[in-house]
Formats: structure tokens, sequence, C-alpha cells
């Protein structure tokens, strides 16, 4: 723990004098929540509490681009190769991006908070305790699968590649910028497979307190299952040699840190309640933000 | 296997179809500086990361302080440091706390301060790593080695890609840890750093350990033979050279003739007279001990940097 930290200190420092870092961490987000609360909630504080939950899911799932993306570049100038040398190991290394990751979303997510209740007068803060609790394991979780794909790609331009794919997936099928509720049918069940899926209306619930503590126990669990795999396969495949390469089998093992979201996305396909809660927070919505609302 | 506190015993090492390693043996003693000579893609560095744990031989065993560097873990990490030829550090980390950050990792630790001290960084003690010259980021592998005071120390072309003043400096940063019978393992392909600083030099070239001694040694075994490099007029064929007196060797160097005597008076003697025959001239000549370099031209019949 004492490597883990001492490495989180320096994460940190490196992400503050990055300015690349500084503006998709915070201006990115910032742009976004007024994107959303001026233009699809037209500045209505009931309809910005409701799209406050995908702009915090937006901030939070960002971290996974930014963690791959470093971490190959590590590797790939040679940088963990010395850190190899020293007594510190793959979980210290792994551990470190999560926690400096989480430390560096937190200030976003109270400014955004701050910021529709105190400009957009959003009427309330919500379950404060569910948001802390979906924020915690949101940015643990997303940060894990930024280092999942870090550990299976071998060069910067492949791990592009696959964080592009994984990133659309999350940005349009989740919620996250368009409500699900106007997606075609079979996009609303593809969803339910997605970790994103349950950032997006777990935070959503726990902001409208419409969500119960057990779906929010429920919604934690899963993320945290995704974590805790995701997190294990990368140290297993985790390479400091800037040459060493990933056989093309191990990157199966990815499959794995789905599994979770496999099988709630069955069940929750099987049930439904999902979708109707998904369809109710929606109408909710567009109650408040006029009949003539677009997201 | 020799008592060491580097042992290196049949060390076999394959990438794919290239035989980086066939067969090395030797053993470090402690408070030697030992060095690996060797030209580029000899084996120097496959050797010294599997000494540092970070590659797995195919075949044979390697010791350091008594201590499989695979199987050690964190106690043989403790006790080791290590320059690797090609590493990096992040770009906007500074001098000073690169330092605090790998001293935080050991138990046993060297105060960073004294390390900047040391190593001359204090006036770049703020400064970002990618603001430091070539020799300062060296002079930071160094002091970095260092930040837990080990007792065995791999430097991997330490001087490698430095300009002649830097590398003196650290020429001078090695003998002074050898003041401190730090026990040193050393790769280089130049002559003069295995000449200056080494206790025993092992000289490799295509993964096999061809030649092991003190410099002195080494070149001893060259037959206590004089080198004379001579430079002439018009081209010789060295098989003529050959036959002139005292002549155990000769070789076309760059554009010169060099011929290795065991009766240098007589050689030269005769050189001129065998010119004057043939009416060539003579443009330059040197007259010096064997060095390290004509030692691996005896033994290989070609160059370091070839």
């Amino acid at each position: 723990m004492k490597h883990t930290w001492t490495l989180s200190k320096m994460r940190l420092r490196l992400a503050m004098r990055n300015r690349t870092f500084l503006f998709f961490s915070l201006v990115m987000p910032l742009f976004f929540l007024f994107l959303y609360a001026v233009v699809f909630a037209r500045g209505k504080p009931e309809a910005v509490a409701y799209l406050l939950g995908p702009v915090l899911a937006l901030t939070v799932m960002g971290s996974f681009w930014g963690l791959s993306m470093q971490l190959v570049t590590f590797r790939e100038q040679g940088i963990l190769r010395r850190f190899q040398l020293t007594p510190v190991g793959p979980g210290a290394m792994l551990g470190s991006s999560i926690v400096a990751n989480y430390f560096l979303s937190i200030p976003t997510v109270v400014i955004e908070f701050l910021i529709c209740r105190w400009v957009f007068h959003m009427a309330t803060w919500g379950n404060l305790w569910q948001v802390f609790c979906m924020v915690s394991i949101g940015a643990a979780t997303f940060s894990a699968f930024g280092l999942i794909v870090a550990s299976v790609t071998n060069n910067m331009q492949e791990t592009q590649v696959i964080n592009n794919v994984i990133w659309f997936a999350f940005l349009f099928f989740s919620g996250a910028t368009l409500p699900l509720m106007v997606m075609p049918a079979w996009i609303q069940r593809f969803a339910l497979f997605l970790p994103a899926t349950y950032l997006v209306t777990g935070l959503q619930g726990s902001i409208m307190r419409t969500a119960t503590t057990r779906d929010i126990a429920g919604d934690v669990f899963v993320l945290a299952a995704g974590m805790v795999f995701a997190f294990e396969i990368s140290r297993q495949l985790f390479r400091w040699e800037p040459e060493a390469k990933v056989p093309g089998r191990a990157k199966v093992w990815v499959a794995v840190a789905m599994v979770p979201f496999l099988l709630l996305g069955v069940w929750e396909n099987f049930r439904g309640q999902s979708l109707n809660k998904i369809r109710r927070d929606f109408q909710t919505f567009e109650r408040q933000a006029g009949p003539d609302s677009q997201h | 296997m020799a008592e060491g506190v580097i042992q290196v015993e049949n060390l076999v090492k394959s990438y794919g179809s290239v035989e980086a390693l066939r067969g090395v043996s030797f053993a470090v003693a402690e408070g030697e500086v030992f060095g690996l000579l060797g030209p580029n893609g000899a084996g120097k560095t496959t050797t010294v990361e599997i000494l540092e744990g970070l590659r797995n031989p195919d075949r044979g065993q390697v010791r350091v302080c008594g201590m499989d560097p695979q199987k050690a873990g964190d106690d043989f990490k403790q006790r080791v440091g290590a320059v690797l030829q090609s590493t990096s550090l992040p770009d906007k980390l500074r001098v000073e706390e690169a330092l605090t950050l790998f001293s935080h990792f050991y138990r046993r630790r060297r105060d960073p301060a004294e390390l900047l001290r040391r190593f001359q960084l204090e006036e770049k003690r703020h400064a970002f790593y990618s603001e430091l010259s070539g020799g300062q980021k060296q002079r930071l592998a160094l002091a970095l080695a260092l930040a837990n005071d080990p007792s065995v120390l791999f430097l991997d072309e330490p001087t490698a890609g430095l300009d002649p003043q830097v590398r003196r400096e650290i020429y001078t940063i090695i003998e002074e840890l050898k003041k401190e019978k730090k026990t040193l393992l050393l790769t280089t392909h130049y002559i003069e750093e295995a000449e200056r600083l080494c206790d025993r030099v092992a000289i490799i070239d295509s993964g096999r350990l061809i030649a092991l001694g003190t410099p002195h040694e080494l070149k001893q075994r060259s037959g206590s033979t004089t080198r004379i490099q001579v430079r002439l007029a018009h081209a010789e064929e060295d098989g003529a050279l050959r036959q002139l007196e005292g002549v155990t060797d000769c070789r076309e160097l760059d554009g010169s003739m060099v011929m290795h005597s065991t009766r240098p008076p007589q050689t030269i003697v005769a050189l001129v007279k065998h010119l004057e025959a043939q009416g060539n001239e003579l443009q330059s000549l040197e007259i010096a001990s064997p060095s390290l370099e004509d030692v691996f031209i005896e033994l290989t019949g070609r160059r370091l940097r070839d």
C-alpha cells in the first residue's frame, strides 16, 4: 500500500502539470455540463437535475481513456522498465492509477454539482451518499477498464482504436448522451449489458431521489465486481517492457471482466425493471423540460 | 562455480532464432569493478538484464548476493542498483522529486539532498526531466541507482552517446564508487572505459565469452608484442609486411597497416629497408603497447565498433 500511495502522489503531480489532461478532465466536462443544462434542459432546474447524472457519468468515465493512454506511453517510453528495477510491483503501479484518477475526478464532480445548484438553481442535492458511492465506484471501475485496455494493447495506435470503439459504445448506448428512451428497443436491450448504463442510471436515480438503496447497492455491486475482474486481469497481463507483446489469446481474458455485466444484462433483459425505471425518470424529465424538449 | 557476489554459469538465451548468449560463465568478487567488453549485439545487455532480474535465461544459473534475481523478489531489489541502457522518466517529473520518489521505495536509502550534491544536480533540482541534457540525465540515472545505497551496481553502457567531457565526469563518479568498495558490473564498447575503470574485463562476442582477465593480463596475452601502426604512400600487401623480422601479425585497419612485433627495433629497420626496395614511402609511424582493442582484433579478426 505504501508504494501505491507514493506512486499515486507522483501521478497526481504529473497530471496537474499536464495541460491536455487538465483540459479533458476539467474543461471538457464543464463544457458538457453547460451544453446539457443550457441547450437540452433549457436552464430548467428540474431538467438539469435529470441531466446532471449523465454529465457526472461522462466525467467519471473519461478516466478510462486517459489512464490507458498514459500507461501505454509510460511503457513505450521505457519509463515502466525503470520502475521494474525497484520493489514496486504491477499491483502498486496499477493501483496508483486508480487512486490518482479518483482524486482527480472528485473536484470536477464537486464543481459540476455546485454549478448546478448555484448557477442553474437545481432544487435538490439528491441523495449525496448514493451519489458519492456511485461516483467512487464508477471512477474506480472505469479506471480499471482503462488499465485492461493498456494491458492488452501493444502500442499507442492499437490503444486509440480500442478506446474509440469502447468509448463510442459507452457514450451513445448508455444514456450518457442520448436518453435510452429515444433509442430503438434493441439498443435499449443492448444497453443493459454495458457498465456505463448502470453508472448513468444509478447517478440519475441518486440525484432525482428515485433510486432505492437496494437499486444503488445492486449497481455498486456489479460495477465493483467488474472493477475487481478488470484489475486482476490487468495485473496478470501487466508488462513493464516496451518490446514485450501480449499474445493474441490473452486478449480473450478481457471478456472475463465483462462477465458481471453480461450476467446482469441477461437478468435485466429478462426482468425488465431497469428499463421501467429509466422510462419513468425520462418521463419525469420530459414533463419538467417541456413537451417539445429534445435531449 | 567460483565464489563471488555475482556468479554466472553457462548462461544461454535466445530471441527466436537469434542466439544472444551461448554459455557465458564468470564470477565477480565483492568490491570488484568488472567490465563486459564487446561490440553491439555481443550479448552484454542480455547478460546484465538477466542479472538484474529483467529477463529469464533459457538455461544456466545466475546468483547475485547469493540470490536468484528471478525468484528473490523484494530482498534482491533492495540490494542492487542499476543504470539501464534504454530507459526514461516522466517528462514533467522534477529531478528532486525523482530522487525522493525512488528513495521511498527502499528500506535502506540515501539522502536525496546528498545525492543531488554528489552528482552536481543541485542547480537542476527543480528542473523537469525533459529539460535535462544527456549528461545530466545520465548523472540522474546514476543517482537513482544509488537511492538504496546498493552493494551491487549494474551499469549498462553508462557513457554511451555522451560527449568525451561528460564521459570523463561519469568515469570520475565510477572511480568514487570503486573507492567505496561497491561491486560494479559495467558493460561498454569503449576500450578506454574498460582499461581505466575495470579490475577485470570479460571480452564477449556473438554471445560467447572469449577472454577474461585484468586489462594487463589480457594485453599480455597478446604475446608481449608491441603495436606498430604505419601509414604508407602506396598500399602494401600485408603478407609482405608479415615476413618482416619480429612481426607476429599484420592487418589493414582504416587505411593503415597495424603490425604486432616481438622485436620492434629490428622490425622498424626491416620495414624501412623493405619500403626503400619497393619504392614506397613511410607517411607516419606510431608505436604503442597493445590495447584491449588489439586483443579483441586478435581474437575475432574484427574491430569492436564493426
